[in-house]
């Protein structure tokens, strides 16, 4: 088996022997490879199906640049398309544009993606960026969740709002905007539990939330290393509470990620951050040409790609 | 879809699309498709049903194999060690783990390795507090090493049944953090030569294709001899499962299908197998 895409395609082109124009036997035999290596990646098998029409139309009837090989011409029609639907560029934070209100920034998703950690990273990167952020422990199901969130507030000095685990996330949440105002945060974090997004009681509990603080962000975190389910998370999460941003974890593994480009193909939600590390400074605005390459499994063809 | 549709093209699309869609992996979907195709054939079989009920069967079979293993029952203590990339639900699982066997009458002892990540160990206390059964633990940031090494100590003083040991979150690209589970499985040989008997490698089922590059590198690392496969209560089918249990060889023992102790089941292949082929 080959190592990565850009292998795959300089061997299937080089068995074809093709020069000049790309012809659509060319391109069929070379989307075959994309389509195999996207699906590796975890891209969903729907979103793989447009992506490779789409590719394919653009393909076919190419004029093969002197200084590239036809798969490496194919590898950067893929590229700019992957690029493209990642997102073209890094889309910031949304803050509040009202000076009394402060930033709300709410965190989904399921169990064990990152959310809590995440919101540990964003309340340290805002602050960098001279917030005063408040962290708020809206999650009063998993085990030890406030002491989690807690630790790491400690950890770097931020203040964490908790009501214990007999308040309701949705009072929480309020009363913690309402502390936020009185000493000045201007950049509030909340934490929600982990849930299924078949689970309608805690969907419900969300948009109770929402309903209550009107977020500024709500923020979908999801695991990089999640596979097909990412479509059906990503859209049930939307359909219950408008989602304004992606946020991608574990991003530091061996994981390609193909996750993200299938979440905003089907939420047309901006990618924002990426989790980097267990520790609290690991986190990285998102860019989609990083992304990109490595949901393709190369980084060594595409500088000389980029030099053609 | 009905019983007496024929086998057609579209049919093995169809099925290779369902296994695609369940995890198992493009390479290994069409794999596992075409072999069935080619019994198809050999049999003469004519109906779509028939081709299902042998890819049912077929994937039922790759799921079991038989793998050398201590008798959780009669090996004094049973120790075993629980290990898995960050957040799939090695701790709940113990959780439950704990439950199964103080139920079978055991006594069980469980050890906070981790002690990296925040509240790691409430979270521990927590369930053990719940279920009854005492935690070794050390302070935050300790060597993962040295808690192991009091927990064994405390099992052989206490003559415990079983001990189960937590062990921090850790992407497997991460060497340093692979090899430290070299580590605590050393301490406990050190004082039973066959412990750990059990080593746990956890799997969430939502996980896609880095599932098989987990379980091969932990499989390296800790001499993984079964697997659990968690949040299966969501609409994910874990079919990751499949190239795993065929490469690195060990079965699947657990399932874990909510947040709950009781959320627990021993795994079985044919139910497994047909959630793969249930739409939602
Ligand atoms: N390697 C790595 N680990 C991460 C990253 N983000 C989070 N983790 C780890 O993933 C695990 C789960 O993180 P949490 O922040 O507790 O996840 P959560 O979404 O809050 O989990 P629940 O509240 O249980 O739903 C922990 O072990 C974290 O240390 C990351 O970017 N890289
Ligand atoms: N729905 C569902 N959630 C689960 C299941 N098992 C665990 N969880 C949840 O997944 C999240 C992570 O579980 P943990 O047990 O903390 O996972 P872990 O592997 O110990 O995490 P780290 O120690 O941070 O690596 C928690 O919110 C659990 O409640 C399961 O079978 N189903
Ligand atoms: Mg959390
Ligand atoms: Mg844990």
């Amino acid at each position: 088996m080959f190592e990565n895409l850009s292998d795959r395609l300089t061997d299937v082109f080089n068995r074809l022997g093709s020069k000049g124009r790309l012809t659509e036997s060319d391109v069929d035999a070379g989307l075959r490879e994309v389509r195999l290596a996207l699906l590796e990646a975890d891209v969903n098998f729907k979103v793989v199906k447009d992506f490779v029409a789409r590719v394919r139309e653009q393909a076919i009837g190419e004029e093969v640049t002197k200084s590239l090989t036809p798969g490496q011409q194919v590898i950067k029609i893929v590229h700019d398309e992957l690029v493209h639907l990642l997102g073209d560029a890094n889309v910031p934070i949304n803050e509040s544009k009202n000076r009394e209100q402060p930033t709300i920034v709410m965190l989904v998703g399921l169990q064990g993606a990152g959310k809590t950690t995440m919101a540990a990273k964003l309340a340290l990167y805002m602050r960098k960026k001279g917030k005063t952020p408040l962290l708020v422990a809206a999650d009063i199901y998993r085990p030890a969740a406030i002491k989690q969130l807690e630790t790491l507030g400690k950890q770097l000095n931020i203040p964490v709002f908790s009501e214990g685990t007999e308040v309701a996330p949705p009072d929480i949440a309020e009363h913690a905007l309402r502390q936020a105002r009185i000493n000045g945060n201007n950049f509030v974090i909340v934490d929600t539990a982990g849930r299924l997004q078949i689970d309608e009681r805690l969907m419900g509990e969300l948009q109770q939330v929402v309903e209550r603080i009107g977020p500024t962000e709500i923020m979908l975190v999801v695991d990089a290393m999640i596979g097909q389910e990412s479509v059906k998370v990503a859209e049930a999460f939307h359909a219950k509470v408008p989602l304004t941003g992606l946020i991608m974890t574990k991003i530091d593994g061996d994981a390609r990620g193909g996750a993200a480009l299938s979440m905003r193909e089907v939420t047309g939600v901006p990618i924002k951050f990426l989790g980097t590390g267990e520790k609290t400074d690991a986190i990285e605005p998102f860019h989609p040409d990083r992304l990109a390459q490595r949901i393709l499994g190369m980084g060594d063809v595409m500088t000389l790609i980029e030099r053609a | 879809f009905r019983s007496e549709d024929p086998i057609t093209d579209e049919l093995w699309d169809e099925l290779e699309e369902l296994l695609i869609a369940g995890d198992v992996g493009a390479e290994n979907a069409l794999k596992i498709v075409e072999r069935v195709r080619e019994r198809c054939e050999k049999k003469g079989l004519k109906f779509a049903s028939e081709a299902r009920s042998l890819l049912k069967s077929e994937l039922v079979n790759r799921l079991d194999v038989d793998t050398p293993q201590y008798s959780e029952r009669s090996t004094k203590p049973y120790v075993i060690l629980v290990v898995g990339v960050n957040g799939v639900g090695k701790t709940t699982l113990i959780a439950k783990l704990s439950n199964r066997y103080k139920a079978m009458g055991k006594n069980v002892i469980l050890a906070a390795a981790d002690t990296f990540r925040a509240a790691a160990i409430d979270q521990l206390q927590h369930w053990a507090d719940r279920v009854g059964v005492p935690v070794i633990s050390q302070q935050p940031g300790a060597d993962p090493g040295a808690v192991a090494y009091d927990a064994t100590q405390a099992t052989y003083n206490q003559q415990a049944d079983v001990l189960i040991i937590d062990t921090a979150g850790r992407l497997q690209s991460k060497h340093n953090l692979m090899k430290e589970l070299e580590k605590i499985s050393n301490v406990v040989k050190k004082r039973w030569q066959y412990a750990p008997h059990e080593v746990l490698l956890v799997l969430d089922a939502t996980t896609g294709q880095n599932g098989l590059i987990q379980a091969r590198a932990f499989t390296q690392a800790a001499q993984v001899t079964h697997l659990a496969l968690t949040k299966l209560d969501g609409t994910a089918k874990g079919g990751i499962a499949f190239a795993i249990v065929q490469e690195i060889e060990r079965p699947i023992k657990y399932i874990g299908t909510g947040e709950t102790i009781n959320d627990l089941a021993l795994f079985d292949g044919e139910s497994f197998v047909n959630a793969l082929f249930e739409e939602e």
